[in-house]
């Protein structure tokens, strides 16, 4: 019974794995660009969340800030910093968002301070459901993994459906023919990487309840992210959420059930520590036996 | 490739090390001691550019896992000083071995892929040691480990902070020596080779990947060497020297200072670490101006300072 509610924990972390990582891989395959300031989207929508949902008393305007503020900020930086670098090497891409790493860091901690913000979890979401006879799980979390499936169903539609879906996977294999038919390429990739970073601010707003909302936040996760989206196979939309829901298991379940395991070979204080020690690289040591046997991840997106 | 047999980049060199040699009484002079340590930093961590340089500025490797080599190397002495300061002629080698010994075991996984796909599996396996030392309670978790005091070498008094500058700017010196060879040797073209064309190189029968993992396990074993350096000037272990954007400010340095020159990334170490104490000097939100002059080094200073300061163009 523990189980399930371990899984279930699982999915949630996978969810908001696979908000992070569904942006973020569209940027790597479409404008093949890496961008490690991702985290810093995140960190922005948790922030304006967490302010808006102090001063007005309500989660839903806070959600509704946060969405707009973390695309506002995406497209800025698009216009004034990731669009130069489109044709230059992924060394001189790490190292400039990196810099935009520092700075969102410190501009959060001039704004908001050093102190991590507390947010609560909505009324309308407090409390728990009994999902089986003795099971009780938060209502909070449960609502994260129903955004989360809203969010991909959408996310599906928009690309197989929509003709803006349709430009932005032409985009991606040929950029040159797509903007000689007549599509303005540049506005697509600020569009892209905007609706990008708004996933990331509502990983961001999603998370605030349940993690402090501090400067840096975004790292822990940012990395995560980068595992998910070299498992799920780089610009694979699809690969993200199959990456992020297996990565979010595999680090749920080993921090729950690996100390216990070890227990049945070790004393208890040697496999407490040994079980934690592995428990957290677990993911780590997932994705490197998964390369071993895909180099180039679950659903592979063919790289010019 | 050829930029520091040229006159002016001989000249700049020459200048910089006879700099680095008189520093020590010049601080005295002016009074300003505390630099020393600073400046001894520097060269630390200009070790660690530099070896992270010959992978990424000559073999196009872009690894975001340095940090972890360097932690390697400083938790290997710290560890062993846990029972009193021992040698250094023990703990070092070792630092420098383990470390080597991760970078074969990685870099035959992460060397496989390319482009982010590496970027983004040596990061991952950075995080993953990174757990490692801070979940372990005898790597003294997230506290790290402080010394009792600095390794013992003979003849050498390392607690004089001197005799460790200089120790260390002699290392710096002969490592940069060692590499400089290295990368006009014929190992070295075939690394720069297999940057610019590994096909290429494949079909005229040469084994890229060997090449290139044992450039990998030569720059994992002298970033060891400079985390056990780094443990030793501190005379303290943190878990930070694993953090990734450590890694993240080692590339800084090779790039600020210049991709593929052998005098670069030593530079870039300098001018990063000097201004980062400068800037904190007048604000504690220094970061918030030290990224966006990253970001214009970037976007504008292609290159690098050292071609800037010795005279030539780009060599990439």
């Amino acid at each position: 019974m523990l189980v399930l509610e371990q899984a279930l924990n699982g999915l949630q972390l996978g969810v908001m794995l696979f908000l992070m990582s569904a942006g973020l891989t569209l940027v790597f395959g479409i404008m093949r660009v890496i961008n490690l300031a991702h985290g810093s989207f995140y960190m922005i929508g948790a922030y304006v969340a967490a302010t808006v949902a102090m001063r007005s008393g309500s989660f839903l305007l806070g959600l509704l800030a946060a969405l707009p503020a973390a695309g506002i900020a995406g497209m800025v930086v698009e216009l004034l910093v990731l669009r130069r670098l489109y044709r230059r090497d992924h060394l001189d891409q790490v190292l400039a968002t990196f810099g935009l790493i520092f700075f969102f860091n410190e501009l959060t901690r001039m704004i908001w301070g050093r102190q991590p913000l507390f947010m609560d979890v909505p009324s309308w979401l407090a409390g728990s459901v009994e999902l089986l006879p003795g099971i009780h799980y938060p209502l909070y979390r449960l609502a994260i993994l129903l955004a989360g499936m809203v969010v991909a169903l959408f996310l599906y539609l928009l690309f197989s459906r929509t003709r803006l879906g349709m430009q932005i996977r032409a985009g991606a294999t040929s950029r040159e023919i797509v903007g000689a038919l007549g599509v303005n390429i540049r506005l697509l990739y600020t569009l892209v990487f905007g609706l990008g970073t708004m996933l990331a601010g509502l990983a961001g707003v999603m998370a605030g309840p349940i993690l402090a909302v501090e400067p840096g936040m975004g790292e822990s996760i940012l990395i995560l992210t980068f595992v998910v989206i070299v498992i799920g196979g780089i610009g694979s939309v699809r690969g993200a959420l199959v990456g992020a829901i297996l990565v979010g298991l595999v680090d749920t379940l080993a921090r729950a059930f690996l100390p216990g395991l070890l227990r049945l070979a070790l004393d208890t204080a040697a496999a407490d520590r040994a079980g934690a020690a592995i428990a957290s690289m677990s993911v780590y040591i997932f994705m490197a036996l998964f390369l071993a046997f895909r180099p180039a991840g679950l659903f592979p997106v063919s790289e010019s | 490739m050829a930029a520091e047999t040229t006159r002016s980049g001989l000249v700049f060199c020459g200048g910089c090390f006879l700099l680095l040699l008189v520093l020590p009484p010049l601080l005295d002079l002016a009074g300003q001691q505390y630099l020393l340590s600073l400046a001894c930093r520097a060269l630390i961590y200009g070790l660690a550019a530099s070896s992270l340089n010959l992978i990424l500025g000559y073999g196009g490797m872009v690894s975001l896992g340095h940090a972890a080599f360097v932690g390697i190397g400083a938790y290997t002495v710290g560890i062993l000083a846990r029972s009193g300061p021992g040698s250094g002629l023990v703990a070092w080698p070792l630092a420098v071995v383990l470390a080597m010994l991760f970078a074969l075991l990685t870099g035959a996984v992460s060397l496989r892929t390319r482009g982010m796909h590496f970027i983004m599996i040596t990061l991952a396996f950075a995080q993953m040691v990174y757990f490692f030392f801070t979940s372990l309670e005898t790597c003294g978790g997230t506290d790290g480990i402080p010394l009792s005091g600095r390794n013992l070498l003979p003849g050498l008094d390392l607690n004089d902070d001197r005799v460790f500058y200089y120790l260390c700017l002699g290392l710096l010196t002969l490592l940069l020596f060692l590499l400089h060879r290295l990368i006009h040797a014929r190992f070295g073209r075939v690394l720069v080779g297999s940057r610019e064309n590994e096909q290429r190189l494949q079909v005229l029968g040469l084994a890229t990947f060997g090449h290139r993992l044992l450039a990998y396990c030569l720059a994992g074993g002298i970033a060891g060497l400079a985390g056990a350096l780094l443990a030793n000037l501190g005379e303290y272990v943190s878990p930070s020297m694993l953090h990734w954007t450590r890694s993240g400010e080692i590339m800084v340095m090779v790039l600020l200072g210049g991709t593929g020159t052998l005098a670069g990334p030593v530079l870039g170490a300098f001018v990063l670490l000097f201004l980062e104490d400068y800037l904190a000097m007048y604000t504690e939100h220094w970061m918030a101006i030290l990224g966006p002059v990253l970001i214009l080094v970037v976007l504008f200073a292609r290159g690098g300072l050292y071609p800037l300061l010795a005279g030539h163009g780009r060599q990439r």
